[in-house]
């Protein structure tokens, strides 16, 4: 006899993702009216009711399933509301276009925060609810999280861009109200120079990436990289970064060269690419393309038989459908039956900012966002999440403190920070900006 | 020792080949069983040679794996095959299978040997299981990833722990209600009551700590943590706990940390840390507590540690990523 699988609950929160597209629609001021609610009642009920159907089936009258116990704290039910704010983000036209975005790369994760939240939250007698907003441009966002903030959601979960991030953690009306997650913007300015008390980044920035990467090809001794770099402004920033990483940590860009290929590549790269990529010698042959425009056909196209690493090849990533160690096949599976599809990187930096709030909210004992930022921030924050080490949130510039995966597309290869690499506090730091190298103002309490 | 002197005495005059097989015959009583998560596989260790005789395979990515009260059945949870499946000891083969909820993890016998309550990792629920007529009695919600479970000596309360709600769960077995919730430290992982029923210990693998509680009005009676020379405290990750039945130790698995902690059981201070294999995951005493076997998850093996001088003695080759043990008599 088998047990009838409960979980399949959460697939009526599935909602199509076209019903979502953005590209192409007017920027609706209504859309926070737009609620997906994961309300745990209703979840239950489906579950109860599910099981009722079982329970008549197969197993005698006498059993039901049990009801949560309640919490010993009364009866108050404790709301937490979050606002899932989405800004439409241009995307140029990329030539390796076989495996696009997911439109709802982040929300899924959010959704699945919120619902883990409240399969614990039960017990304490919280409820998280989401709003959801999916917006077409910065002035939108703004207005958005603005009448959020008003109607008393405290907790923003941003995949906007860099400068969106910016200007809500800085806007009269939000700032010291609310706690705004960075979702989205690997930009390393928003850690090092621009950092914003308020602001917090669960997502790894750009210089963690690349030291991940830099560490494990130093200690495979691959000192030497070539660097093929493409045109966009993100590709720029992804050179900046490893420039910085190859200075930290002891690597020698040998050349470095942008692309301009403006054929097919995708017909032509057994022809062109040797020729692009000869040289005398390099280990590694480094590739910054953040769109994935060229880049997936650098591997096996060399001059020299080298390894592929960067945007493309072996990639340092937050979160990767190929992980598993550390239970992470359980997150996997859960996310692959609410979504429907793989997790991404947005999807757990969007996921494990939910269960922050929820672990900050629980262990402080207050939904009020001063006191569960100034506990997000404090040493006593920390958070299991999949990744074999406590994460918690450096308390210069808000980042989330994480391990870094490296992947191929099947399998991960090694996460970082490498053994060897030693910081006097942890060597978790040793990935991004560190103290020393931040130059902002970034308080401790909102 | 004294049966295997009764032999010996009994068979002086035999012809010495007889009774060298009687010796072996009397001694082959106690055997380990491990689970191979990544192999489908049970090693069956012999306690007497520590020796690996055979290798049995089961359902897919097995990892509990607890005796019956009379030890004549093996139950083990086959996580990716939706099933616990039974085996018969004596014949070494798998001849049922209880129902048990998608993906159960770990398992806890209830004393009266007849309800089994299981985890159910993918679901946020507990199921008993009438072990008898192989059915479902009840299914209990509990928190995000439950993983570890056990049933209080007098058979009272099961508790299971809930990896990401960071909770142990209180079971009446009566009502099969949920009555109480304990917050621990981050991704508890296991849970394990003294002989007496007097207190529970229950590890938390990412919070590094392992947290006593007083079974009788449940409060906390003490946080335990590790500090290992030369080890990153974030590579400390208790995981299996064991207790002497004297009361005198505890045993805990640090996992990646490579040690497993001798706790003093009365005073919680920390003794030692023997170093066993790599990512050391759940315990089990053999030879009346004379032995701890220790599964080695990355390095594929099991440690024997000799409980008087705590040293690891010996170590076994079994298959990929031995998860559970379980020794009969």
């Amino acid at each position: 006899m088998k047990i009838t699988p409960i979980t399949r609950y959460r697939r009526e929160h599935r909602r199509s993702t076209a019903a979502h597209g953005v590209a192409g629609t007017e920027p609706k001021n209504e859309s926070i009216d737009r609620r997906v609610r994961l309300d745990p009642t209703n979840a239950w009920t489906a579950v109860a009711t599910l099981f009722s159907a079982f329970a008549l089936a197969v197993v005698p009258p006498y059993v039901k399933a049990q009801q949560p116990a309640e919490a010993n704290q009364g009866d108050a039910v404790i709301n937490i509301k979050m606002l899932y704010l989405e800004e439409y983000q241009e995307r140029p036209p990329a030539l390796s276009n076989i495996f696009p975005r997911p439109e709802d790369q982040g929300e899924q994760g959010a959704h699945l925060g919120v619902a883990d939240s409240n399969t614990t939250g039960r017990f304490l007698r919280q409820r998280y609810d989401m709003s959801v907003s999916r917006v077409a441009n910065q002035r939108a966002a703004l207005q958005s999280a603005r009448s959020s903030v008003d109607a008393g959601l405290a907790f923003i979960l941003a995949n906007v861009s860099a400068d969106t991030a910016l200007t809500l953690a800085r806007d009269s009306s939000i700032s010291g109200k609310a706690v705004i997650f960075n979702l989205g913007s690997t930009e390393d300015q928003l850690r090092a120079t621009q950092c914003t008390t308020g602001l917090l980044h669960t997502i790894p920035s750009r210089a963690m990436l690349t030291d991940a990467l830099a560490q494990f090809l130093i200690r495979r001794k691959w000192q030497k990289w070539l660097l093929l770099t493409g045109p966009q402004e993100a590709d720029k920033a992804w050179v900046n970064a490893i420039n910085r990483s190859a200075k930290r940590f002891g690597g020698k860009i040998t050349d470095e060269r942008t692309w301009s290929f403006n054929t097919d590549l995708r017909r032509t790269a057994q022809q062109e690419l040797p020729l692009f990529t000869q040289a005398r010698s390099y280990d590694v042959v480094l590739v910054a393309d953040e769109i994935g425009d060229v880049g997936e056909y650098v591997s096996y196209n060399t001059w020299l038989p080298r390894p592929v690493a960067g945007t493309q090849g072996l990639v340092p990533v937050g979160w990767h459908r190929v992980l598993e160690q550390w239970g992470a096949r359980q997150l996997q599976n859960r996310f692959q039956e609410q979504a429907g599809r793989t997790m991404n990187d947005v999807d757990y930096a969007a996921w494990v900012a939910v269960r922050a709030i929820a672990e900050a909210v629980t262990r402080s004992k207050s939904t009020q966002p001063a006191a569960v930022y100034r506990y997000l921030l404090s040493d006593d924050f920390e958070l299991a999440a999949f990744k074999g080490r406590s994460l918690s949130f450096r308390s210069w510039n808000g980042q989330l403190r994480q391990p870094i995966p490296l992947v191929q597309p099947r399998a991960m290869v090694s996460q970082s920070p490498q053994e060897g690499f030693l910081h006097p506090q942890t060597e978790l730091d040793t990935l991004g900006y560190d103290v020393q190298e931040t130059n902002c103002s970034f308080e401790k309490s909102l | 020792m004294n049966q295997k002197n009764k032999v010996q005495r009994m068979c002086a005059n035999a012809l010495v080949g007889a009774c060298l097989m009687a010796v072996s015959l009397a001694a082959f009583t106690e055997t380990a069983y491990v689970s191979n998560e990544k192999d489908n596989t049970i090693s069956v260790i012999d306690i007497d040679s520590l020796s690996v005789v055979e290798t049995l395979e089961v359902g897919m990515r097995p990892r509990g794996i607890t005796f019956n009260n009379d030890f004549t059945q093996l139950y083990i949870c086959a996580s990716d095959s939706d099933a616990v499946q039974v085996m018969d000891v004596a014949s070494r083969r798998i001849v049922s299978d209880l129902p048990s909820g998608e993906d159960p993890e770990q398992f806890a016998l209830h004393p009266n040997g007849r309800n089994l309550y299981i985890a159910n990792e993918d679901n946020a629920i507990v199921t008993v299981v009438d072990t008898t007529s192989k059915t479902v009695i009840a299914q209990v919600d509990v928190g995000v990833e439950p993983e570890g479970m056990a049933v209080s000596p007098d058979g009272r309360w099961a508790v299971n722990t809930s990896e990401t709600t960071n909770m142990l769960h209180w079971i009446d077995t009566g009502s099969h209600e949920l009555v109480d919730n304990t917050l621990v430290g981050q991704r508890p992982r296991h849970v394990e009551f003294t002989n007496d029923g007097g207190t529970l210990w229950a590890s938390s693998e990412i919070g590094g700590t392992v947290t006593v509680i007083r079974v009788k009005d449940r409060e906390v009676l003490q946080t335990i943590e590790f500090k290992i020379r030369g080890v990153h405290r974030d590579r400390i990750q208790p995981v299996g706990v064991k207790l002497t039945k004297d009361g005198r130790y505890a045993f805990v698995a640090l996992g990646p940390a490579n040690h497993v902690a001798v706790v003093d059981a009365e005073t919680y201070k920390v003794l030692d840390y023997i170093l066993v294999g790599r990512r050391v995951w759940h315990l089990e005493f053999a030879r009346d507590e004379e032995l701890l076997l220790t599964t080695n998850g990355v390095s594929g093996d099991v440690t024997v540690v000799d409980v008087d001088e705590l040293k690891a003695i010996k170590t076994l080759k079994v298959g990929r990523y031995p998860w559970g043990v379980a020794v009969a008599p």
